[in-house]
């Protein structure tokens, strides 16, 4: 399966997609213009590894910042991970950000997959 | 020439950091941000109020990108926005202000008015709720922006409608963000 890999801006988070070494992670900013063109492959991609996933699957998110228009784009990346079996999501948040921590909280709150919290 | 010194002397009382008027975009939003966040953090400002300060800007600024080009076209060209920083001894206040036609005002009162009745819980709640039902619109919001904006606050959003002209108001936002509660 092909690698997604976009470098972060300014403006726009860091995301590697590597089945086959097992890399799943979301990270840095995410305040992009039009949220939804930019995850849209994203979520394509994790379409894709749905048919065909690993059996256990550690996807990442350590995120610094993202806007309202963002949030609800990772509340679709995270209900198209739901279905996947062996699916964990990891949520990094900064040891004195509590927004961060409440917002990976909420989203664990709207989907039914396990969530464990680390800090950085 | 002396509106000159009007103008600083009156950011200098009002306490103002950052005021820009004109285009808004993306790349402007960017520049802004780059400059409020080195501003920020020359101040020595905890990182608590300036993660906060930054949210309620980011939100702020992408309203005024999303909903200033329905006024692109013809004489409300002119009518650019504005967006401004204030720094007191106790908070931040990020405000802006943009034209809004008259006949979308009730709305709009109608939801800040709804934002500023809910306590810390309640906003939560809504947040929520409006995430799991909402999609995208055309204009890339997801509605949430005055609702994070309020939580990030803590306070109750400040607005008014000053009247432009016959078929514009001006929308005046107001968002305090305490400072140093770390």
């Amino acid at each position: 399966m092909e690698i997604l890999n976009l470098e972060g801006t300014e403006d726009t988070p860091k995301i590697i997609l590597d089945k086959k070494n097992g890399i799943f992670e979301i990270s840095g900013r995410s305040l992009p213009e039009d949220s939804a063109e930019f995850y849209r492959p994203v979520l394509e991609w994790i379409g894709n590894y749905g048919g065909d996933a690993n059996p256990s699957t550690d996807f990442v998110f350590k995120l610094e910042y993202f806007n309202t228009a963002s949030s609800k784009l990772i509340l679709d990346v995270l209900s198209a991970l739901e279905d996947i079996k062996g699916m964990k999501i990891v949520w990094y948040y900064h040891e004195d950000d509590e927004d961060m921590e409440e917002a990976g909280q909420e989203f664990s709150e709207l989907v039914e997959i396990p969530f464990e919290f680390k800090t950085y | 020439m002396n509106f000159i010194y009007e103008l600083h002397r009156t950011m200098m009382s009002e306490k103002l950091i950052l005021v820009y008027q004109g285009d808004f975009t993306q790349e402007t939003t960017k520049s802004i941000l780059t400059m409020a966040e080195r501003n920020l953090d020359s101040s020595g400002e905890g990182s608590s109020a300036k993660r906060k300060v930054f949210n309620v800007m980011v939100e702020a600024l992408q309203n005024i990108v999303k909903h200033s080009d329905e006024l692109v076209e013809g004489e409300t060209r002119s009518h650019a926005a504005i967006f401004l920083i204030g720094r007191a001894a106790n908070r931040y206040s990020i405000m802006s202000g943009n034209p809004i036609r008259k006949q979308n005002i009730p709305n709009l009162q109608k939801k800040l008015e709804h934002i500023n009745g809910l306590d810390k819980d309640g906003l939560k709640d809504l947040y929520k709720e409006i995430i799991k039902n909402t999609t995208i619109s055309e204009k890339g919001g997801a509605s949430l922006g005055f609702v994070d904006m309020a939580r990030k606050s803590g306070e109750k959003l400040e607005f008014s409608f000053p009247e432009m002209n016959a078929e514009y108001c001006f929308f005046c936002l107001k968002v305090n963000v305490p400072r140093g509660e770390e």
